[in-house]
């Protein structure tokens, strides 16, 4: 941070803080957010009604998402069966990789599941990525420039990978319906675990398991990343001299982690799919 | 204020102790399977870090939070 003296807590949500741009009731204007006295009028990220947005939260994950086409475009353009070179054996690894999984453990016919898996496993990964980069580096950049908040891990904001899960659900709901019919489905909630006597509670149980999968689905991909920048935010606020004895053995474990998560939710999008697929 | 210092040790501690007995047994239930079965090792290992991922994410959350009350709320 630019300023000299800040206390820890301060710093650690100030690192916290999204550039959330919206309408701010308090002082009736459509404003950033604002959390120190010493840069105008205060408006707490809280104070946001719902017509909020994120917009670092944005930027960064369109961004990342347009490398991750922008790249696998340009390899795909200049794809030959020759010798390969090395942005090919990259591109095809990870193709090969998601498709073995895809094909593990959906056995229907549909040609959504693999490419959304690839964008899904390879978005997500980049976006966690961004853990890596040393906390201060962007924000400190960006506040050179006038903007005082900068989270640049699009994942540690749970706006981003709840509508990602959202839109998974989304999908859920429409292959269900769309393969068993609207019967289909309500038959399948309601007459499941226990016989057709008890179907209401059938139909409760179900219809909680089933909006459980949405949610666990964004908390964890959310959960984890926000544990991991959390503990980094925090050997930051240790002397610089201390940093890099706790801050490298963590940023190893971190690309397991980073690569796991993003391996998970791929899995489970594509598990969830395949139990919408199935019929009973 | 002090409650706040229970609350975090809580919730690092108990966290603490379900990944530690989950991981413990899937890591001992793996090891098993490939002392039997050698040749299904590379699909136990895939299968293994699913799941290790899974039990692995709610005391990851736990500590985040933990952490997050620790410095940030009390500190």
């Amino acid at each position: 941070m630019a300023s000299g003296t800040v206390t820890s807590s301060e710093y650690i949500s100030h690192h916290l803080t999204n550039l959330t741009f919206g309408y701010h009731e308090k002082t009736d204007s459509w404003r950033f957010v604002n959390t120190d006295p010493a840069n105008g009028e205060l408006a707490l990220p809280h104070e946001f009604g719902f017509w909020a947005v994120n917009v670092d939260t944005l930027l960064w994950s369109i961004g990342l998402g347009l490398l991750f086409m922008w790249l696998f475009r340009k390899v795909a353009k200049s794809v030959t069966s020759g010798v390969p070179g090395g942005g090919q054996n990259f591109v095809e690894t990870i193709i090969e990789f998601v498709d073995d999984n895809v094909k593990g453990i959906f056995h229907h016919k549909n040609p959504v599941i693999a490419p959304l898996s690839l964008t899904i496993f390879v978005w997500v990964f980049l976006m966690n990525l961004m853990d890596l980069v040393p906390i201060d580096w962007v924000p400190y950049i960006f506040n050179e420039m006038g903007v005082h908040y900068m989270k640049i891990v699009p994942t540690t904001d749970v706006n981003a990978t709840g509508g990602m899960a959202l839109s998974v659900f989304a999908l859920i709901v429409y292959y269900s319906i769309k393969q068993k019919g609207i019967g289909g489905f309500i038959k399948e909630l309601s007459f499941q675990p226990l016989p057709k006597i008890f179907a209401p509670f059938n139909l409760f149980l179900e219809v909680v398991g089933l909006l459980a999968k949405p949610v666990s689905l964004a908390l964890r991909l959310f959960g984890n990343m926000y544990a991991g920048e959390m503990i980094f935010i925090l050997i930051a606020l240790l002397p610089f001299w201390a940093q890099w004895v706790l801050s490298v053995p963590w940023a190893i474990f971190h690309i397991l982690v980073i690569t796991l998560q993003a391996f998970i939710f791929m899995v489970l999008t594509i598990v969830y799919l395949a139990m919408a697929h199935d019929d009973h | 204020m002090e409650l706040l210092y229970i609350a975090a040790a809580l919730m690092l501690g108990l966290g603490a102790i379900g990944a530690a007995i989950g991981i413990g047994i899937l890591g001992g239930k793996f090891l098993e399977g490939a002392a039997r079965q050698p040749e299904l090792v590379p699909l136990l290992r895939t299968q293994f870090f699913i799941v290790m991922g899974l039990v692995d994410a709610i005391p990851m959350i736990g500590v985040g939070l933990g952490l997050y009350v620790l410095f940030a709320v009390a500190g």
